[in-house]
């Protein structure tokens, strides 16, 4: 079903999709500016980054498996145990706060091999195993602060992590997405891990007919975006000063729909991180425009679900299936 | 339920059937164990009462499992489902009221609500060509975002004599809910199996370039699968409604079904890869996981590690398929 000339480099550097969602982001810019004139201001839109790394930082680990052709529905609760361990750990003393984004991390990495011990040698379809570790990340969560109430305030660092502005006056969320996602294109584009990727999106039986350990790799992405997802989390929890339950639960939709959107191929094996980009934006703009116009809550989300579908539907569709 | 048309017949039928149905068999069995551990180590024993009451709560369950059966027949899953469910239920409770012709005229209302719903996802599935489990995260946000403008604080009514009919006991204490689900299964499940219709939706589950070959009509089978379901879901919110009398737009609700009903689909035996496995099935996976939960209650079983033992308890279940895995001779069947 994938589309054989889009996988020849030279073609793919002009991929219809990414240029859409970037044709969007300007039509996005426009429309927020006529409804309010502060819209384009670099203050705000540097805001705009800031919030957006956060999801940048969910989307990529989600790129990685979505290119396997899988998908990670783990990750609203293993942001929020992200967010939960590493305030937890600031609670433990000196060391624990000293290490508390790392903790927090640690503990998403954990969750995220459990989801691909399952996927890769298990064999459960990835939308139902992570469905699972969602509800186990929950349940944990849960035992964790029903009991007692452990600590969950973000400390010093991951305050300064999520809002300070240390260089140029851009924000800290958006260095770390900078060089995130410098890695991230190193590691699709430069490495044999990154080609693996993309070959098992492609086709896993070729891939591991040409020695590809393919049930390795698929390991390596899901351990990479549930690390992910926690690093946000800890951020997140920087971000508002401390962690709650549920708050994980409005990315999971956002974060598939910026890598549909950025043009990666739900099915795997297709897509740039140029478009992942463009899709966190085109997302984050979308958000940002829905809660300048006065309207309820409800309403929102109802618009915000149409539009994604809407734009989808506009170019995120398959080739014919048969 | 034997598919005659594919059988050899004569001592070959019954081996076949047994076969087909080896899912829903374990389920039931499981079931009925666990029940009478359930209600051997409950305080008022096997009463009318008792079974009422699990009856009740494990119908929901059941409704919206079987909702969710039809979906991953023909190999998609549909993650709205816990969102059409609330949203029927935020409805119902606006417009089940009154005097019975009225409540009549509710009923259709939301089982119509709950169709519409359906057909959005079939048709932006079919005719969007979108993945089903993206198209129904996002469909799912939108009903959820209609049920919280329509109910934004839980609240409203139902005609109280229809839902106390449905939640009560019939003469001779059999529970009125266990019929309704009964009478459900009759007049939707078993018609749809029989039919060339439902034969369409198991083909194109095995196989949608064998179903295609073959001429059969893809569309009209994945498009009946998501209206379906849509029409179950709101059964389900309509019940839930009876047994609550009221309506509210709760997001933990409608994460908790969708998940609980892949869970039960799972546990009842049929097949996530689609083409195998019977709503019947899913009942009693929806049966074993509710009463799983009893369990937990009656042995006195910390409420606070309850979400945790549920989801080890989906998530080993999810894991059972993978035996099959044991019995592989060619490593290349991995991917397969």
């Amino acid at each position: 079903m994938t589309n054989l000339t889009a996988s020849i480099p030279v073609l793919r550097r002009f991929d219809p999709a990414v240029l859409t969602a970037f044709g969007c982001i300007v039509l996005l810019l426009l429309i927020g500016s006529i409804i309010n004139e502060n819209f384009l201001s670099p203050d705000y839109l540097l805001q705009q980054l800031q919030v957006g790394s956060f999801l940048a930082l969910i989307a990529t680990g989600m790129m990685i498996v979505v290119l396997l052709g899988q998908i990670d529905l783990s990750v609203p609760w293993i942001i929020t145990v992200g967010g939960m361990m590493s305030t937890a750990a600031a609670g433990w003393g000196p060391l624990g706060a000293t290490f508390a984004i790392p903790v927090g991390v640690l503990c998403g990495l954990a969750f995220g091999l459990l989801n691909g011990i399952g996927v890769a040698y298990l064999r459960v379809p990835s939308m139902i195993f992570t469905l699972g570790i969602n509800a186990v990340a929950q349940g944990f969560m849960i035992v964790r602060t029903g009991g007692f109430a452990p600590q969950d305030m973000a400390t010093e660092s991951m305050n300064a992590l999520a809002t300070g502005r240390l260089i140029f006056g851009i924000p800290n969320p958006v260095w770390v997405w900078i060089i995130v996602g410098a890695v991230t294109v190193f590691l699709l584009r430069r490495t044999v891990f990154g080609r693996a990727v993309y070959a098992i999106g492609n086709r896993e039986v070729a891939a591991y007919l040409s020695g590809i350990r393919t049930q390795r790799v698929v390991l390596a992405a899901f351990a990479i975006s549930g690390a992910l997802s926690a690093f946000a989390g800890a951020l997140l929890a920087g971000y508002s000063t401390k962690a709650y339950q549920g708050m994980g639960d409005p990315y999971l939709l956002p974060a598939i729909a910026a890598v549909v959107l950025g043009g990666t191929s739900i099915l795997g094996g297709r897509g740039t991180y140029l478009g992942t980009v463009a899709g966190v934006i085109l997302i984050t703009l979308l958000q940002s425009i829905l809660s300048v116009v006065q309207i309820e809550e409800a309403f929102r989300q109802l618009i915000y679900g149409a539009v994604i579908i809407g734009m989808l539907l506009l170019y995120g569709r398959q080739n014919r299936a048969v | 339920m034997t598919d005659r048309a594919l059988s050899t017949g004569g001592t070959g039928d019954w081996r076949y059937w047994l076969g087909e149905q080896r899912g829903t068999l374990l389920a039931l069995a499981v079931f009925v164990v666990m029940f009478v551990i359930y209600t051997g180590n409950h305080q008022a024993g096997f009463s009318a009462d008792v079974i009422t009451t699990a009856a009740n709560k494990g119908v929901l369950l059941a409704l919206v499992a079987m909702a969710q059966t039809f979906v991953v027949l023909t190999a998609g899953i549909d993650l709205s489902i816990g969102m059409i469910f609330v949203l029927c239920n935020c409805v119902a409770s606006y417009i089940v009221v009154g005097t019975a012709f009225e409540a009549t005229l509710g009923v259709i209302g939301v089982l119509l609500t709950g169709l519409a719903c359906g057909a959005i996802n079939g048709l932006i599935v079919i005719y969007g060509r979108l993945q089903p489990i993206v198209t129904t995260i996002a469909t799912g946000a939108a009903f959820f975002g209609l049920a919280l403008l329509i109910r934004p604080f839980p609240g409203g009514e139902v005609q109280e004599d229809l839902a106390d009919f449905l939640t009560g006991q019939l003469p001779g204490g059999i529970p009125a809910s266990a019929v309704a689900l009964l009478v459900v299964v009759l007049v939707i499940w078993i018609p749809f199996r029989r039919s060339m219709l439902g034969r369409v939706v198991y083909a194109v589950g095995s196989s949608e370039p064998a179903a295609y070959m073959s001429g059969l009509d893809i569309r009209r089978a994945k498009f009946a699968a998501y209206t379906l379901a849509g029409l179950l879901a709101a059964i389900g919110g309509l019940f839930l409604t009876f047994v609550t009398y009221t309506g509210e737009a709760s997001s933990a609700n409608a994460n908790t079904y969708t998940l609980n009903s892949i869970a039960a689909v799972v546990l009842g035996g049929v097949s996530l890869f689609g083409g195998r496995g019977s709503a019947i099935g899913a009942i009693f996976g929806a049966l074993v996981f509710r009463t799983i939960g009893d369990l937990l209650f009656v042995f006195d079983f910390d409420p606070l590690w309850q979400p945790l033992f549920l989801g080890i308890v989906l998530l080993v279940s999810v894991c059972l398929g993978s035996f099959r895995l044991i019995r592989l001779r060619n490593r290349l069947d991995l991917f397969g």
